[in-house]
Parts: C-alpha cells; structure tokens; sequence
C-alpha cells in the first residue's frame, strides 16, 4: 500500500471534487457552521471552499485566533515590559505587530528596545541563561495548544535553575468562549467545525457538553482542505440522521481523551482565572490560564504589577474586529477594510495576525466578478 | 585563525596587501589589475547599469553563499533585462573579525560565480567596520550589460500571453528559512542560487517574442506576477496545480505559515512570452541546464484593473495579493 502524504493527499484536486460532488448530493437544508479556529478559517479562504460549497453552506468565521482575541490593555502591558532597560521581551512572530493603544512591539524594536522574536518558546530558556545580568520576559499566548510549550518551558527553566525568567501569561481555553458565543445567540450557528489542535491536546470528548446543551452537530476536522470538506460532510450527514454528536474527521491526530501528558503540564503549572476579557467578547468566566501561586515568583504579573498599566482598552472606533470575532460580520463589511486597514498598517488584531480573517480576506481576496 | 581587522580598510599596507592577495588573485584582469581609481571601459552602444547589496544571513547556506548570491543578483538583473553582462563592481563592508578563510571562501566563490556568464569584476571597495557594527560581510555589486535584446518591459503584457517559470519556486527563500538560528529545520535543500546569463541566452538569440522576463527575489513569484499586472493593467490567471514547489519547500513552508509564490529565488525567472511562442520558448529552456523544470503556469485573461488570480482544478478563484508586512528575515 501507497503511504499517505500528510500534505498533498489532503490537497489533492480530485478528494476535493469528489467531496464537493457528495456534498451537493447530499445537502438538503441550509447549513450555518462556526469555524471556531482561525487555522480554519485561514484554509476556507486560501482554497476558495467558500466559494465551492453549494450556497446553502454558510461559514461563520470564529474567535479563534489567539493573536485577534487578545485585548489591547494586554498588548499595552507587554510594550511596558519591553520599555523597562533591564528586560527582554521575547514572544512569537505575529505578536510584535499587534498595535496597543499607542504603540506595537516592532515599534518598540525599532526604537531600540530589546524585543525578540523566537520560533520557539524553549528559545527563551537559551536568552535568559545568555544574558543572566537582564531579565527575560516571555509573552505566551495561545489556547490549549500552546500552553504545554509553555508549561513546559517553565519546567525545563525550573530544572536548570534559570532565575531571570518570567512569564506574561496570556493563555485562554475556547470552550468557554463557544459557549458565550451560542449563549448570546448573535450568529445563527446550526453546527461546528472544532479546532484541531486544540483537540489534540484536550481530546474531543471535551464538546460532548456542548452537543448535549445545544443540540449542534459538531465535528473536530483537520486544517488541510480535504479535512474541512469532509468535516462539511459529516456535519451535513448529522443533519440527514437527525443525530447530534461529536464526531472525529481528524482521526489521524485527535482522540477522545487527548495529550494526557500536555494536560498534565498545563494542570500544574496553571490555573483557571476568574474571568479574562477577551476582544470582542468581553470578561468570560474562567476563560483565562495564570500561574498557579507556589510560581509567583516567576509571574510577570505579580513581580512587575507595579509598571503594568492596569485598566482597559477599547478597539478603534472604526475597527469591527468585535462582531468579526463574534461571527455577526465578516471582514468585507467593515468600513476601513483595505483602505484603511491592512497588513502594512493594521487598525486591529483581525488584520494581523495569519489566522486573523481579516488577514486572510485580505491575502487571498475571493474573486468577485 | 586570521582575522579581517580594523587595519584592513584603514586604506594603508593592510589594505593594499589584502586587495593583491585575494581581490585581485581571484578577479584577475586586465581593466581591475591596474588598480587606477576608476576602470577604463569600452562600452557598445546601449548598455544596461544595475546595483544591488547583499546582507545575507546565513552568509554559507546550502546551494551557496554570499559571495555566489552578490555576483549572481546582479548578473540576472542585467540578463532579465535583456543586457549581456560585461563589467562588475563590488564593494565589501566587512566586519572586524570575520575570519580571512571565509572572506576567501567567498571571493573564490564570486571569481567562479562571474566566469560562468563571463562578467569581469573590474572595480571594488573594502571597508572594515568595528565588531557589532555589521553582520559579518555585506556585498554590494553593480553590473553593466551590453543589450542585446530590445524592448523587455512590465507594461507589455496583453491578452494571451503565456506565463512560464523556468524551475522551481520558492528555493532560496524556503532553504535560508530552514537554515536560520532558531529554526534549523534539518533538509537537503539547498539554494537554487545561479547566474541565469547561460539559460536565457539562446532564448535572445531565437527569435522567439519575449514580452517580459523577471528574476523573482524578493516578493516571489506574487511580487512578480503582481507588478506585471499592475503595470500592464491586465488580469493574470494561473493554475495552482502547474506552480512547480518542491516538496520540502512545501514542508518548510507548512512549518512557517508561508506561501511558495511569497518566497524569492536566486536562479530562476519569470517569462512572459506571446502565445505562439510558448512552445519554442520551453524547448529552449528545457534544453538549458538551469532550466530542465520550465513550466507553463498561467496566461493574461483580459485587459483589467491588474490582478493575479490562482485557479484551482475545482473552479476556486483566489486573488493573489502583493506581498506586505511579512516578517521576512535577510535572506538576499
């Protein structure tokens, strides 16, 4: 036997023809599905399956998208670290460009602060133990998915003994996010496409609550286009059985119970906030990760609570990444869409970030005529 | 190990002994061994005059180097414009500290790079700059070419024209990606980093009607294709499926959350050529050595307002946008 090719198997034109010639034998309703992952979101635009699918199937782009959802006051907090002589302010590549209230991290490079970009969050372990006279400064973000590369960072930085490095924890979980989103009822959402990462860490029995709750199909499916078609598929087959579970398209990655050992990681080093505010959805209740007490001593906001700015931080006036992230709006029905706004210079989040919609409208624009 | 020092642009002894034991040991002839303060050229008729600097970092990376990449950028500038190379300059800012072994390495490298087109180097610079005040080397070039094919221009795209890569796309860019500190991903890919003089030749010589030619640096294939349209106000479609990407290229770019047609090459051009000429132009290349994986990729639609359009055999049609606010590193 043939073996599979993680990447051009699941591109391949003819799987995604064959998947669109059952999907339009087999839609009898209209459909609308919540992306909730921005790597989704990022596939449905690059491949055009937007544009493919019959008109009955509605994409609602969700939030997540770690860079977009992340509010301005927390952007504001990192360019004050990133100010301070003695400190490195080290995080992952879209970051940097996100503008706070009056500045961005790139801004601040520019200027001559220390802020580096890593590709790897094990490389700040590598910073700190070069420059022991400074302190580095390690902004994490992310879902699920990346809080054990960060848990684990803080393991290998504790093993080694690493003094001078500490962590601006901006980790948030998404199912609490999914349910304030159906809970607020804006965006008509008959099914879900979960995220893939995110499950591979969690499992997917996590959505069991969910379908049970709501009574909305669900299934985990993978990034690459053919995964998305055939999660389309599944959901659309769901509907034909009158069944609502969660179901795994992502076989070959997700399973029911998850990475027991990144959950593990993320368990004891962090706990759950009372509440996080997120941008465009407000304070949601035990949405957020912070460390746990007994690692204070390397918690960015408890060690430097006196420099943070406190306080919070409302998006432009102009900017809709709220109700973009809400699923009420896509990005052409913003006003400032590509005039305004756009990679180069970007009024909000959406438009930085590569999973941000905006961005991904933005970079490959569908055909409209 | 010995060192490039201060001294060595200090325009003194250290200067004078560095340019006659390596500059002019490897660039020998006759214009720059006489060391006078500008060459004395004979120029044909219409020449064609290109710069370009180099801040490569890694400055060794699979396929080649600084060196290869300074002398080679410049000389495909000048072929792309439809100019045979002739003359070089080039103009070192070098580093205190870099190790005189690779500042050697590199200069060989550049000697074999420019005897392959046959451009002579006939003129250059030196200047050491303190430690932390560069990265390494930085190389800038600049190349004149006698034209010998008239009329090549961003503006001459019409209706039907066919749009043909001659190899692979993304090389360069995927392979210092994958070789930068703090990456290092493990591949055998290397640079496709070349002087495309010797593969574009004989297309001049043919007779076949080239519209447009463009060595895709920085901004890729996209950054290409884009200005193209833009200047010719045309709508370019090309099939997503005929784009030729390495595999590990698309790896690389999985890994990064980049696009091939982003990522720039160092020894592979864009061609537009009129229809009936598809055919010729593509046996030409394929009977180069650089040019094997020449590919028809896409052709002008219409007159437009420019756009690039990427077709998917499933009747997806995606508009490809210029490059912006990417977080590139040095990778030319």
């Amino acid at each position: 036997m043939r073996k599979i090719d993680l990447i051009e198997d699941f591109r391949s034109s003819s799987r995604i023809r064959a998947l669109l010639r059952l999907i339009y034998k087999e839609l009898d309703r209209e459909i609308n599905i919540m992306e909730v992952c921005g790597g989704h979101t990022h596939t449905i635009v690059k491949y055009g399956l937007n544009q493919v699918v019959p008109k009955g199937i509605r994409f609602i782009h969700g939030p997540g998208c770690p860079v977009c959802v992340m509010p301005k006051e927390r952007i504001d907090q990192a360019i004050a670290l990133s100010e301070k002589e003695d400190v490195i302010l080290v995080t992952l590549g879209d970051m940097i460009k996100v503008p706070g209230s009056n500045s961005s991290l790139a801004k601040k490079r520019a200027e001559g602060k220390d802020v580096r970009v890593v590709y790897s969050p094990i490389d700040s372990v590598r910073i700190a133990r070069d420059n022991p006279g400074k302190k580095v400064v390690y902004f994490a973000i992310g879902f699920e998915t990346t809080a054990p590369m960060t848990a684990s960072v803080i393991e290998i930085a504790l093993k080694e003994g690493i003094r001078n490095l500490f962590f601006h924890i901006n980790h948030i979980l998404i199912l609490p996010a999914m349910n304030v989103i159906i809970d607020r009822k804006e965006s008509n959402i008959d099914a879900f496409i979960a995220p893939s990462h995110v499950s591979v860490i969690t499992g997917a029995s996590m959505y069991n609550n969910i379908v049970e709750k709501y009574r909305t199909p669900l299934v985990v499916a993978g990034f690459e286009p053919v995964d998305v078609l055939e999660g389309v598929l599944m959901v659309i087959k769901q509907f034909k059985d009158k069944r609502r579970e969660v179901e795994i398209q992502y076989r070959r990655a997700i399973s029911w119970d998850g990475n027991r050992k990144a959950q593990y990681l993320i368990e004891r080093f962090f706990k759950t906030r009372d509440s996080f505010r997120w941008r465009g959805l407000g304070n949601i209740p035990v949405s957020g990760l912070q460390l746990r007490k007994e690692y204070e001593f390397m918690d960015v906001e408890v060690v430097f609570s006196e420099i943070l700015p406190k306080g919070n931080v409302e998006d432009h006036q102009l900017c809709i990444c709220g109700d973009i992230l809400r699923g009420v709006a896509k990005p052409t029905d913003c006003p400032v869409f590509g005039r305004g706004c756009s990679p180069i210079n970007p009024l909000g989040a959406c438009m930085v970030s590569s999973e941000g919609a905006c961005a991904v409208y933005y970079k490959y624009g569908a055909v409209d005529g | 190990m010995d060192r490039v020092l201060l001294s060595h642009g200090s325009g003194g002894e250290e200067t004078h002994r560095l340019i006659k034991s390596l500059f002019i040991k490897y660039f020998s002839n006759e214009e720059l061994n006489k060391m006078e303060d500008s060459a004395i050229l004979k120029s044909p008729t219409e020449i064609a005059f290109t710069t370009d600097s180099f801040v490569v970092s890694p400055i060794f990376f699979k396929g080649g180097d600084i060196g290869k990449l300074s002398v080679a950028g410049t000389v495909n500038d000048l072929a792309v414009m439809g100019a045979k190379p002739l003359y070089m300059s080039c103009s070192f800012i070098i580093e205190e500290g870099l190790s005189l072994l690779d500042l050697e390495r590199i200069v060989v490298s550049m000697a074999l790079e420019a005897e392959k087109s046959g451009v002579k180097i006939v003129t250059g610079d030196t200047k050491v700059v303190p430690n932390g005040f560069g990265d390494k080397v930085y190389i800038t070039t600049s190349g004149i070419g006698k034209v010998v094919y008239r009329g090549l221009s961003a503006f001459n795209l019409e209706e039907g024209d066919c749009i043909i890569v001659s190899g692979t796309v993304g090389d360069h860019g995927a392979c210092i990606f994958s070789q930068r500190e703090g990456i290092d991903l493990f591949t055998e890919l290397s640079s496709d980093c070349a002087s495309i003089w010797k593969m574009v030749e004989p297309l001049f010589e043919s007779g076949v009607r080239i519209k447009a030619m463009r060595d895709p640096t920085r901004g890729g294939l996209a950054g290409v294709l884009n200005d193209w349209a833009e200047s010719s106000g045309v709508e370019i479609e090309v099939n997503i499926e005929d784009i030729p990407v390495r595999k590990e290229v698309n790896g690389i770019c999985e890994f990064l959350g980049f696009e091939p047609y982003y990522l720039p090459n160092e020894g592979m051009v864009v061609i537009a050529v009129e229809e009936k000429d598809t055919e010729r132009t593509l046996e030409i290349l394929k009977g180069t050595d650089l040019g094997k994986e020449s590919k028809l990729i896409g052709r002008v639609l219409k007159k437009a307002k420019g756009r690039v359009v990427l077709r998917s055999p499933y009747g997806a049609r995606v508009v490809i946008e210029k490059p912006s606010g990417e977080l590139l590193p040095r990778i030319c």
